[in-house]
């Protein structure tokens, strides 16, 4: 009998699941609403090729984003896109999630793709821009305005097959090591040029009992990226970008020397208690964003986090009253094999169009404008790629020296995760972790990506 | 608001379409023929249900049967390969070995912590506040529970404030140092299955409870005539006669048990040893895009699940019989 009393409850389930189909539906569903009563008004604005938005006409409507842009960060995209929502009418949906990749790819197979999309890095715009779900952007934006305004590299990084699938709206540079220059010229002097350096002015510190550094892995469904990141500014360093950039292609085996030495080097700093505050347990349980929380403290719990510019976003939301330039401030990750001195660890957020709609075409070109990139510069925590958004724009000298940094890098290497396939991305997150937990285990986790390098990467034809 | 209209319209638009079918069946088959109506009503009757389990259950199974022969891309067949793989890779049998743990520890903690509580409060005066208490964790989502427990598990180094539930309250004791908790297996399972059972034992208590009301009093004053003491009582008369709906909790359970996903997605993403068969499919599925590898995961979890299904559906029969 309690069989059969538990018969409504399920036909409530099936219910919820009819509805969710159904609200997935409507998403799917081209939306019509205030546009429908002014025809000709939205393929007007689709043509007209206004680049920026002070000029668009109001079209209404809406368009959906996903993005892994969640609290802070959020809140600037929305600053960022609230001019454009007041000017043409269009209401901006955006969804944030850390796990895009699993959302992005279940509902573009589902054939329910949102309108635009921050993509997760070029990896994973590559698998879309192949299997043709991307919308090419060459005939949207003006190209040669594009190339005045933005340096090569960038667009080629968005570039599949020769179609432009994929445009950047914000940058980051990766290779910096972010401290506190009141405490940390007190124990290291100046700043570290090479990586012997780096590691005395570490012994030094660790040698005073104190930890020299801050490394937080904690981060959702992605939780291991950080060390993917040093790894990576190690491995371009000291093997060089060449080796780099076949490592990521997955040409190069993992348990190679060449990337098992990057694994020791940064071994030597993560799997020893001394080097790190609070020790394995705080780097497998910190968010990455209040990892370096101890810096500020007093006196201080460690003195370097090697970070992407974006982390002073964090440092000034999550410990109040720090200011940059006094507080914090960066130096270069320092040369390994000086040989290989003029490369830049980047990294930024793509933009792609699953949708070609009239909102949609109006929202990208409105995002790579530098009107639109200057707002989120000014928030703090984002480097624009368009070269038009005045340095004046950047809230402090610091943010002033990342963005020509970015700018003027001779070698810019994206982050190797970011170009990784989906499913050699997180494999290499994971092992990040496994690591860190067992250094002892290094052979058989190297050995483990490579099996998974076997199959990730698509076959060529 | 577009969203909210529409699903505001298939809620009421669903059951008004099926009424109206079966208005429109009956209002048929009333115009048939007297011969002809009575084996054709069943039918029209049982025609939706037919359809919706057809697309959405035996479809779908069939489907998910197929692919499991199948290779990544579900292009060539690969024979018994991906059943291979659920049986010897190193980290499925991990997540296999951790189903178990959960199959036994979740099943044992929530039914045996449910009924412990709807006995214990029976008869006393604040029954309803202490298995309102108790109840009130189903009404949050396996998800927000999931954050809700990590943040009681969490850790701070030694020397800190604890903001960690459990290490706050630990370093209470003197001496102790903070641990974390999440990350150590194989321990860390049972940490994450408590969390599940503060959901869950609250459900296991109020079915329980319920049966346990359903028994007549009089039993149980006739076992105390006879002399049979408090402990005889329940072990003698009152669990036998819970018997059934026990077996009931202990199904659902462990179906519960076997397609856990939420907790580890949520606490740990599968790190440190703590993925199971749920999330492992997830991650063949979602990440490494190997519709081989899921689906053959998937029908391993089915056929884990029939012979309890099986022995639910058996009860029923019974049951019905008995009636």
């Amino acid at each position: 009998m309690d069989f059969q009393r538990r018969w409504p409850s399920f036909g409530a389930m099936a219910a919820c699941i009819l509805v969710l189909a159904a609200c997935g539906g409507g998403a799917a569903a081209p939306s019509t609403s205030p546009g429908a009563a002014a025809p000709g008004t939205s393929a007007s604005a689709g043509a007209a090729g206004s680049p920026a938005a002070s000029t668009a006409q109001r079209i209404g409507g809406s368009v959906s984003v996903i993005g892994s842009w969640g609290g802070s960060e959020q809140d600037s995209f929305m600053a960022m896109v609230q001019p454009f929502m007041d000017q043409t009418g269009v209401q901006v949906q955006y969804e944030g999630s850390r796990d895009l990749n699993s959302i992005l790819s279940t509902r573009v197979q589902a054939g329910n793709p949102p309108d635009l999309a921050g993509l997760p890095g070029p990896g994973v715009m590559r698998q879309f821009g192949q299997s043709g779900k991307l919308v090419d952007l060459s005939n949207i934006l003006d190209l040669n305005q594009m190339k005045a305004e933005y340096a090569p590299d960038w667009l080629t990084l968005g570039t599949v097959n020769g179609k432009l699938v994929g445009i950047f709206i914000k940058t980051a540079l990766k290779s910096a090591v972010w401290y506190d220059p009141k405490n940390f010229t007190q124990v290291a002097g100046s700043t570290p040029k090479t990586w012997n350096d780096l590691m005395t002015v570490s012994n030094n510190i660790a040698a005073g009992g104190k930890a020299p550094w801050c490394i937080g892995l904690e981060s959702a469904a992605t939780s291991g990226w950080p060390g993917t990141d040093w790894i990576s500014d190690i491995m371009m360093r000291s093997a060089g970008p060449d080796k780099y950039r076949q490592w990521y292609d997955g040409q190069l085996a993992w348990t190679s020397p060449e990337v098992k030495d990057a694994w020791q080097m940064w071994g030597q700093i993560v799997a020893n208690p001394k080097m790190v505050y609070g020790g394995v347990q705080y780097v497998l349980t910190t968010s990455f964003g209040t990892a370096a929380s101890p810096m500020f403290a007093n006196p201080p719990g460690c003195y370097m986090d090697r970070q992407g510019n974006f982390i002073t976003d964090f440092y000034t939301s999550n410990n109040p009253g720090v200011k940059a330039g006094t507080d914090f401030n960066f130096f270069p990750f320092p040369d390994i094999n000086s040989q290989y001195g003029d490369v830049d660890q980047v990294a930024g957020d793509l933009f792609g169009m699953f949708k070609d709609t009239p909102q949609s075409r109006a929202l990208i070109k409105y995002l790579v404008t530098p009107q639109a990139q200057a707002i989120w510069v000014k928030r703090g925590g984002a480097l624009s790629p368009n070269k038009q958004v005045p340095a004046g724009d950047y809230p402090d000298q610091l943010s002033k020296e990342l963005a020509q940094t970015v700018v003027n890098a001779k070698t810019p290497l994206f982050s190797a995760g970011d170009m990784m396939p989906d499913a050699m991305q997180k494999a290499f997150y994971k092992a990040v972790l496994s690591y860190v937990q067992n250094p002892a285990q290094m052979d058989s986790i190297l050995a483990g990506l490579d099996q998974t390098r076997q199959s990730a990467y698509p076959k060529q034809s | 608001m577009d969203r909210l209209w529409l699903a505001a319209a298939v809620v009421a638009g669903i059951p008004l379409l099926l009424v109206g079918y079966i208005t429109l069946a009956e209002g048929a088959v009333s115009r048939l023929p007297g011969r002809g109506s009575g084996w054709i009503r069943p039918w029209l009757w049982l025609a939706p249900g037919l359809f919706f389990i057809t697309v959405f259950l035996i479809y779908p199974t069939v489907g998910t049967l197929r692919l499991s022969f199948l290779g990544p891309d579900s292009t060539r067949p690969v024979g018994l390969a991906n059943y291979v793989f659920v049986f010897t890779d190193k980290s499925m049998l991990v997540a296999l070995r951790n189903n178990g743990l959960w199959l036994v520890l979740f099943t044992l903690l929530t039914v045996g912590l449910g009924l412990l509580v709807a006995v214990l409060t029976d008869r006393v005066r604040y029954e309803a506040a202490a298995k309102s208490l108790v109840f009130l964790p189903m009404a949050v989502s396996f998800t927000a529970a999931s954050v809700i427990w990590k943040f009681m598990f969490d850790y701070r180094p030694p020397g800190t404030p604890q903001t960690g539930t459990l290490n706050a309250v630990l370093s209470l004791i003197p001496g102790f140092q903070p641990r974390a908790w999440l990350i150590n297996p194989p321990l860390n399972n049972v940490f994450l299955i408590v969390a599940a059972v503060w959901v869950w034992t609250g459900f296991c208590m109020v079915i329980l409870s319920a049966a346990l009301k359903g028994i007549p009093s009089e039993v149980q004053e006739a076992a105390r005539v006879d002399g049979a003491t408090e402990w005889q009582l329940f072990w003698r008369i009152t669990f036998p006669l819970l018997g059934s709906t026990v077996a009931v909790a202990i199904t659902i359970m462990v179906v519960f048990a076997l397609k856990t996903f939420d907790v580890v997605y949520v606490m740990t993403n599968g790190n440190y040893d703590t993925q199971n068969t749920a999330f492992a499919q997830y991650e063949q599925l979602f990440v490494n895009h190997d519709f081989g590898h899921a689906a053959a995961i998937g029908v391993v979890l089915l056929i884990a699940i029939l012979p309890v299904l099986a022995f639910n559906l058996r009860r029923f029969q019974q049951q019905e019989s008995t009636r």
